[in-house]
């Protein structure tokens, strides 16, 4: 029974020390950066599905599109409003990277943020890049 | 221990009926309900074949089964370099110093290496020396894809054994299974060895750790382009639906003899020379 308050205070100690990863970056986080559309994508005014869409959802859209242009070669996209649309991440004006032909500001930017290193670039060129 | 048995397997079958009938309402508690209907949008239209919003190209051509004759005749050394160049240019094929590296998708070889079954001593001293562009076969019967443990090797509706980058592991089961030699293993980032001028952004290149070949040019098919080769071959090359009785190849095939690669091995190769 002596040792109540010993043991409380270092479980304590314990739960701060366990838990100060999580206050830690509690005290860092940033505001989630907005990332730049490119002038070439705001002038094409609306990108294949809503922005709320692309925002959450782009990600299962894109691993989508490369099974069913590769293995089942269908490359048209037809959007919930009935436009069809070219089914490319990467391949010339045609294609996602082909509006959003600023990587750094537009992909980067919240990749970087939400710690994701997705491997689409291990592959697929950026537009500026390729052109230096 | 026969009874038991029984009231276990429907214990358990009554239990797997009620989490894949409870599991939707466990996913739309889970996500917020918001979320669900977005992500909704996007993956319902997956599951659902008939209403898919996906197409092939209005533009794509189409075969049932996709082919080459190539007139070995009619290809010169020159040729030969010109066709593997344009190629290798579209599809960011790097050029590696180190031959035991090397990444080849079509390639000029001696008569005696693409066709070691036909070894004759007496062989017309022409055709020892004369090119023969080697490719992969597009084998009716590939025994790659049956090798390849992820199935990012696949012949595809059209007879194209495609390799589907995303997915190769670079195990090598597929090089071990070609008995070509169609096959091509990128040792190190192929980038270090391009030319970031040259490089073609219509095309993606491979990363490291990966397996590739030629795609019998897919990419341009689905645009209505055919191969790149047969376009600069000049007419040496003959590209066409070995399904189809009136297609060009098919009538190549009618009019004259040819041979394939290793017939003996019984892989189908769909590509055809004609000596
Ligand atoms: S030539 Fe080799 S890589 Fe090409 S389909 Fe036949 S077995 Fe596969
Ligand atoms: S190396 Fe890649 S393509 Fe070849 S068998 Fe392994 S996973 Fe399949």
């Amino acid at each position: 029974m002596n040792d109540k308050k010993i043991a409380i205070a270092g479980l304590t100690v314990f739960i701060v020390l366990f838990t100060l990863p999580f206050w830690w970056n509690m005290a860092k986080a940033k505001p989630a950066p907005k990332p730049v559309i490119s002038d070439k994508a705001r002038a094409a005014g609306a990108c294949i599905e809503s922005k709320d869409v692309m925002a959450k959802s782009h990600m299962k859209l894109l691993d989508e599109w490369r099974v069913l242009a590769v293995r089942e070669g269908k490359r048209t996209f037809v959007n919930s409003k009935g436009v069809e649309h070219n089914v490319s991440f990467s391949t010339g004006e045609n294609s996602c990277l082909g509006c959003h032909n600023n990587k750094a500001e537009f992909c980067d930017k919240c990749h970087t943020y939400a710690n994701v290193t997705p491997y689409c670039w291990d592959c697929h060129l950026d537009q500026k890049e390729s052109a230096k | 221990m026969k009874n038991s048995r029984r009231e276990f397997i429907k214990v358990a079958g009554i239990s797997a009926l009620g989490v894949a009938a409870a599991s939707p309402v466990l996913n739309a508690l889970a996500s917020g309900g918001e979320v669900a209907h977005e992500e909704k949008k996007v993956v319902v239209k997956e599951e659902s074949s008939v209403d898919s919003p996906y197409k092939t190209n209005k533009s794509a051509i189409h075969g049932a089964r996709w082919g080459m004759v190539i007139n070995t005749s009619m290809i010169d050394a020159k040729k030969a370099a010109k066709i593997t160049a344009v190629c290798h240019a579209i599809h960011n094929v790097p050029e590696i110093p180190n031959k035991k590296q090397e990444i080849k998708w079509i390639w000029p070889d001696k008569f005696e290496h693409v066709f070691p079954d036909k070894e004759d001593p007496y062989l017309a001293e022409k055709f020892k020396e004369m090119p023969v562009m080697a490719l992969c076969n597009h084998c009716d019967n590939p025994p790659c894809v049956r090798a390849c443990p992820t199935k990012a090797t696949f012949k595809n509706s059209e007879g194209i054994v495609m390799m589907d980058f995303h997915r190769c592991i670079g195990c090598r089961f597929c090089m071990a299974a070609c008995p070509y030699g169609s096959r091509s293993f990128n040792f190190s980032d192929p980038r270090k060895f391009l030319d970031p001028a040259k490089i073609d952004p219509a095309f993606p290149t491979r990363m490291k750790g990966v397996v590739e070949k030629c795609n019998l040019c897919a990419e341009r098919l689905a645009i209505g382009k055919i191969p790149a080769c047969v376009e600069a071959s000049e007419g040496a090359i003959v590209f066409g639906d070995l399904a189809d009785p009136k297609s060009e190849v098919r009538k190549l095939l009618n009019s004259n003899f040819t041979i394939r690669r290793k017939e003996a091995l019984g892989t189908l190769p769909s590509v055809y020379y004609i000596i």
